[in-house]
């Protein structure tokens, strides 16, 4: 029981670093029809400025900072790369991120190497917040939580109560009538796709020391948010959301609760015993299959339900 | 107040405006008429910025062909669209504030006063401006532009598809605007209002001005009428 319960928080913290990233994507999405390549990548950057800073003025300051740059480099990116770009249509934005996700990856080995930066936990957080029936669990754990459910309630807050979020909610639908009405929409449009690689920034501060700061974490968790939005529903915060935790509980589930998948087989008639290629089958277990479990949902929920679970329009 | 000289527009290879040119002056209310197709809408979002403007655009003296639709509706530009556009997701409060140019809105225009003029939006303040109905998004997308405090008002046909008192209202507030030292570049199809209340017409037939005149004029000119205006 108790196990069962730590894995679930831990897939709620797995989920909401999935949100962080997700939510800034779709936003992006589904305002400009920018499928960004390169969001997991302003994710990577979040976490190698965050060991940077980290290393002359510690964490806190970095948790401040970090995400600022990345959400600054966003808003460049957005002005100067994709803007110009965008007159050529949908692929070639595509592309440019696609080839900007690349860049990123080479222009971070380039300056910290191809291993692991020592990126750690603050000090003050690296210790058990409380033990249960001998389970401890980590105080920072508990943090980053804490930092990603804030986030959280801020952006819906945002989105819904200030001007500039309804300026964003009505350019969703009519960004000609938001222009005419006299507010400058392309810099609206500069500004949230800045907000979403700073989402992206944050959980790759917060993320990143726990999940390990190195150049493939992008490549690594890119494709599992793109699963996430489309599973959510393009273009929506809240489908954003319950996919981010669904998937990360799932995921963490799997894992620790190592449980075979025979029965799955059994339903079709399959002897446990079987020779040859499904022998190799019948004794995978649900931890194995775990990383293709987001993979094989996008897929059954393409053919199935193509807007995913709570999109307007078909992927 | 507006002049607009020899405006060209094309979509894509199709030559749509071929030489506009028209003026609004300051308090006037002026139509621009013709049949479906033949460019009204296009003139409108030609001035607006919405479609790349060919030719000389002024307002209030200030050149303003090839600025963003943004920087036009800055410059005291308003303009209600065809279709409306009313955000849809957004309630009627919301839609109202975001005509606002600014979060503080010092123009001549209060959202009390819209509530006073349309009794029917007060009522629907808060529900989202997607389930009003045609009469009421029309009004809404109107107060919404006023909101901007417009120097001139753009309206392209506000009266399609409403019921005849629904069109009696719109007279009323285009009257109303107009009397707040406003003008109107009114669009539209049918005579019965523009007749009414403008103070000069255009009529416009394939990509060009036909005929330029009172409404008495054009009263009287039934060759025009005929040829240009009637179905
Ligand atoms: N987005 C577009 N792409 C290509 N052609 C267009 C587009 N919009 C309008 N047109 C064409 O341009 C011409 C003028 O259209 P416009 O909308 O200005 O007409 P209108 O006078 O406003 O009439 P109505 O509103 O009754 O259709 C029409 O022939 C129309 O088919
Ligand atoms: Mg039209």
């Amino acid at each position: 029981m108790e196990v069962f319960l730590f894995s679930t928080f831990n897939g709620v913290l797995y989920g909401m670093l999935l949100f962080m990233l997700a939510s800034g994507l779709t936003l992006i999405f589904s305002l400009m029809g920018v499928l960004n390549f390169a969001h997991a990548s302003f994710f990577m950057l979040g976490a190698y400025f965050a060991y940077q800073i980290s290393t002359y003025t510690g964490f806190w300051s970095a948790l401040l900072v970090a995400p600022l740059i990345v959400g600054l480099v966003g808003a460049l990116v957005e002005r100067y790369g994709l803007r110009p770009v965008h007159r050529f249509g949908h692929v070639a934005e595509l592309l440019f991120t696609f080839g900007l996700a690349f860049v990123m990856e080479e222009v971070i080995q380039m300056i910290w190497g191809k291993v692991p930066v020592p990126y750690d936990v603050p000090e003050l957080l690296n210790v058990a917040a409380f033990e249960w029936r001998g389970l401890q669990y980590s105080a920072y754990r508990l943090f980053m939580l804490g930092v990603s459910v804030a986030i959280f309630v801020a952006l819906f807050l945002f989105i819904a109560k200030t001007r500039v979020g309804l300026m964003i909610q009505a350019a969703l639908s009519h960004p000609q009538m938001v222009q005419s009405l006299g507010h400058d929409v392309p810099t609206i449009f500069m500004w949230t796709f800045g907000f979403g690689c700073a989402l992206a920034g944050i959980a790759g501060v917060i993320g990143g020391n726990v999940l390990g700061t190195e150049p493939s974490m992008a490549i690594t968790l890119g494709p599992i948010v793109f699963v996430v939005i489309v599973i959510g529903g393009l273009g929506s915060l809240w489908g954003a959301l319950i996919a981010a935790l669904f998937i990360g509980i799932i995921d963490n589930l799997a894992i620790t609760f190592d449980v075979s998948i025979y029965p799955l087989f059994a339903l079709f008639g399959v002897a446990r015993e079987a020779e040859g290629i499904m022998s190799d089958l019948v004794n995978l277990t649900s931890g194995g299959i775990s990383p293709v479990l987001p993979y094989l949902m996008l897929v059954l929920m393409l053919i199935f339900r193509p807007r995913g679970l709570f999109g307007t329009r078909d992927v | 107040m507006l002049e607009v000289r020899d405006l060209h527009a094309y979509y894509g290879k199709s030559h749509i405006l071929q030489g506009v040119s028209l003026d609004v002056n300051a308090g006037e209310i002026v139509s621009l008429l013709g049949r479906n197709g033949v460019g009204r809408s296009t003139t409108i979002k030609a001035i607006m910025g919405e479609v790349e403007p060919h030719g000389s655009i002024k307002f209030k003296g200030q050149e303003i062909a090839g600025l963003k639709s943004h920087s036009i509706a800055q410059l005291g530009l308003g303009y209600v669209p065809e279709n409306r556009d009313i955000f849809p997701t957004l309630t009627v409060r919301q839609n109202l504030l975001l005509g606002q140019k600014s979060a503080r809105n010092t123009g001549r225009w209060s959202m009390e006063d819209m509530f006073e003029l349309f009794p029917n939006l007060r009522d629907r303040a808060d529900t989202p401006g997607g389930v009003l109905s045609g009469g009421e998004q029309q009004m809404l997308a109107m107060c919404r532009t006023l909101m901007g405090d417009p120097d001139l008002v753009m309206v392209d046909e506000p009266t399609e598809g409403l019921a005849p008192q629904l069109v009696e209202k719109v007279a009323e507030l285009l009257n109303e605007i107009a009397s707040r030292d406003l003008s109107i570049l009114l669009v539209e199809q049918k005579l019965t209002i523009a007749l009414k209340i403008s103070a000069r017409v255009y009529v416009m037939g394939h990509g060009e001005i036909v005929f330029e005149g009172t409404p008495e004029d054009l009263r009287r000119n039934e060759a025009v009428r005929q040829e240009w205006l009637e179905v």
